[in-house]
């Protein structure tokens, strides 16, 4: 038996050390994820995770899925931000096929993919204040969210599981309910991650809690491939809407927020100021709409581009095309393509090959939590128990991603 | 420091390695090349050490199956953080006897990585410490992102292609 494999206590009384089972189902760890950790009383001594309780086989099923049928299997990969992983997928597919977006379609696209990401950092950041026992600013904060479910359903009619836009553009236009709903948010989100701040920021019990707990330098990080908000938190100023700009985002000015020790107390600052800068970007993007052409919400592809409903059912040669695109007869370039976009947990990566074929032959999703969670059993080593609670919290992993 | 270039890229590989590195080309810009499974951790890690190059971080590691060929391709992309590239790095290998050197002695990261490659693909990595399935049960007796595995039950004849002209 190799030494990474779990070890269950034969019940002896005079040994020192306790199996704990954390997990499969455990109030404290916020989805599927199994520990078998070897206690030392409240100290873990080794851990071994062990994962795929929710597999899916998503790459599996998208070699047989046309492109509009895997934009739904996105969603459930990272389902606290899924616009983000729906339009990463338009993107790769896009970027297959060459085609140029409008600039208001990219600005809208920011707009909705900075508010997922705020809605992602709330979670996590309001999970480990909770698990330090801070329930206020959870239940505070929180509410937030659901504003930004609120203009997601204004969007596109769907809250979690979006299935937001196209390839080309989105699906509609933002009308003034929702222009409405994301000024509003604007306005009253600062306030209150203000009053969020200063309810922890300073606080002595969340300090002690997590300041210098879980530390990893920046050379572990960058060893176990790590990416997004964790990465930062360890001060390497990695991310891809700076170093591969997609979506217009080079033509925003906001900051990478770094931490410089990668502990819990590190990760969450840093998630706390890129949701100042996502509201700093969201608040440009409004402004540079308005000089862009109105009604613009989608690039000129009839071919890839679903035509209207109201023409689908009164038009025979919308209907023709609305059939052809749905079951992928349209033709793709034989090619292979990996587009990145910046994820909440970090480069959400997407590796596309296609053959000619309905569907792709194979795609492969670069999913920053199962790479993000390897280094946690390790991490765990001589640990408190509860430290490690908090520890996985911080790392916002997210059972769909990690299973794919 | 600047953005350094594919060509400069490709010089200097060709410099190191010559013919060593085949299969050339540069799909939307990224990179792309292969080489042979003896060589595989020398490349990847003069990419890693090469100072001008450094390309430190490994973004992932998956792996394609082509049953016409019978060989299984092992795909690493790899990320140049110092001069903002990426490139992509193929070995093909038989697919009845689908052997690598592991890229554990170069990267933490890659354990998992090829842990999932296994799982799926059966790709066996020599020197991985650990090479157990990760997202399949354990009992499992395939290897199930292989071609010769369908998805759905194969008598169903309602999805086959020849329905749609192709």
């Amino acid at each position: 038996m190799s030494h990474n494999q779990p070890v269950y206590t034969d019940n002896d009384p005079q040994s020192e050390l306790v199996t704990l089972n954390l997990g499969p189902t455990h109030p404290a760890t916020h989805g599927v994820f199994q520990n078998v950790l070897q206690m030392d009383g409240e100290r873990i001594v080794s851990g071994v995770s062990t994962i795929g309780y929710i597999h899916r086989a998503f790459e599996k099923i998208a070699e047989h899925r046309p492109f509009y049928q895997i934009t739904p299997l996105t969603d459930r990969l990272n389902y606290c931000s899924s616009p983000i992983n729906n339009m990463g997928w338009h993107m790769t597919v896009e970027k297959l096929l060459n085609i140029q977006i409008p600039k208001r379609v990219d600005y809208l696209r920011v707009i909705i993919m900075e508010l997922s990401r705020i809605a992602d950092h709330i979670i996590c950041n309001t999970i480990i204040a909770q698990d330090t026992g801070a329930t206020t600013t959870f239940l505070y904060l929180f509410q937030y969210r659901e504003h930004i479910y609120e203009i997601f359903e204004e969007i596109c009619g769907a809250r979690l599981t979006t299935n937001i836009g196209r390839i080309g553009g989105l699906e509609r236009d933002f009308n003034e309910v929702a222009f409405a709903k994301i000024n509003k948010f604007l306005k009253e989100f600062p306030a209150a991650l203000r009053e969020f701040e200063s309810l922890l920021n300073r606080n002595r019990i969340f300090i002690d809690r997590t300041k210098g707990v879980a530390e990893v330098t920046a050379d572990t990080a960058l060893s176990y491939s790590w990416t997004g908000p964790l990465l930062r938190a360890t001060g390497i100023d990695y991310d891809v809407r700076v170093s591969e700009p997609y979506s217009s985002y080079q033509d925003f000015d906001f900051e990478i927020p770094v931490g410089t020790s990668g502990d819990i107390f590190d990760r969450y600052l840093v998630r706390n100021e890129e949701m100042w800068q996502s509201v700093r970007i969201i608040e440009q993007a409004l402004e540079k709409i308005k000089s862009e052409p109105k009604g613009v919400f989608h690039a000129d592809v009839p071919d890839f581009y679903l035509p209207g409903k109201e023409q689908v059912y009164n038009n025979m040669e919308a209907l023709i095309y609305h059939f052809k695109i749905v079951m992928g007869e349209i033709d793709a370039p034989k090619a292979e393509v990996y587009h990145a976009v910046e994820g909440g947990n970090g480069e959400l990566g997407f590796y596309l090959i296609n053959d000619g074929g309905r569907s792709p032959y194979r795609l492969h999703f670069r999913r920053p939590s199962f790479i993000n969670y390897q280094m946690y059993a390790k991490m765990s080593e001589g640990m408190l128990l509860s430290d490690a609670i908090i520890n996985m919290s911080s790392m916002n992993i997210i059972a769909g991603e990690l299973d794919a | 420091m600047a953005k350094a270039t594919n060509t400069e890229l490709v010089d200097l590989l060709g410099e190191k390695f010559g013919e060593q590195l085949f299969d050339v080309s540069e799909p939307y810009g990224l990179l792309t090349f292969s080489t042979t499974k003896d060589k595989v951790i020398d490349v990847l890690s003069f990419l890693k050490e090469n100072g001008r190059i450094n390309f430190n971080f490994l973004t992932d590691i998956t792996a394609v199956h082509y049953p016409e060929k019978e060989q299984i391709a092992v795909v690493y992309h790899l990320h140049s953080m110092v001069s903002g590239i990426r490139v992509r790095l193929k070995v093909f290998l038989n697919e009845r006897d689908p052997k690598i050197a592991s890229a554990t002695v170069l990267w933490n990261g890659a354990n998992w990585m090829e842990r999932e490659t296994y799982d799926f693909f059966g790709v066996k990595f020599e020197g991985h410490p650990d090479l157990r399935r990760i997202l399949n049960v354990d009992e499992m007796t395939v290897h199930p992102m292989l071609k010769q595995y369908p998805l759905e039950d194969p008598n169903r004849v309602d999805k086959k292609d020849e329905f749609f002209g192709r």
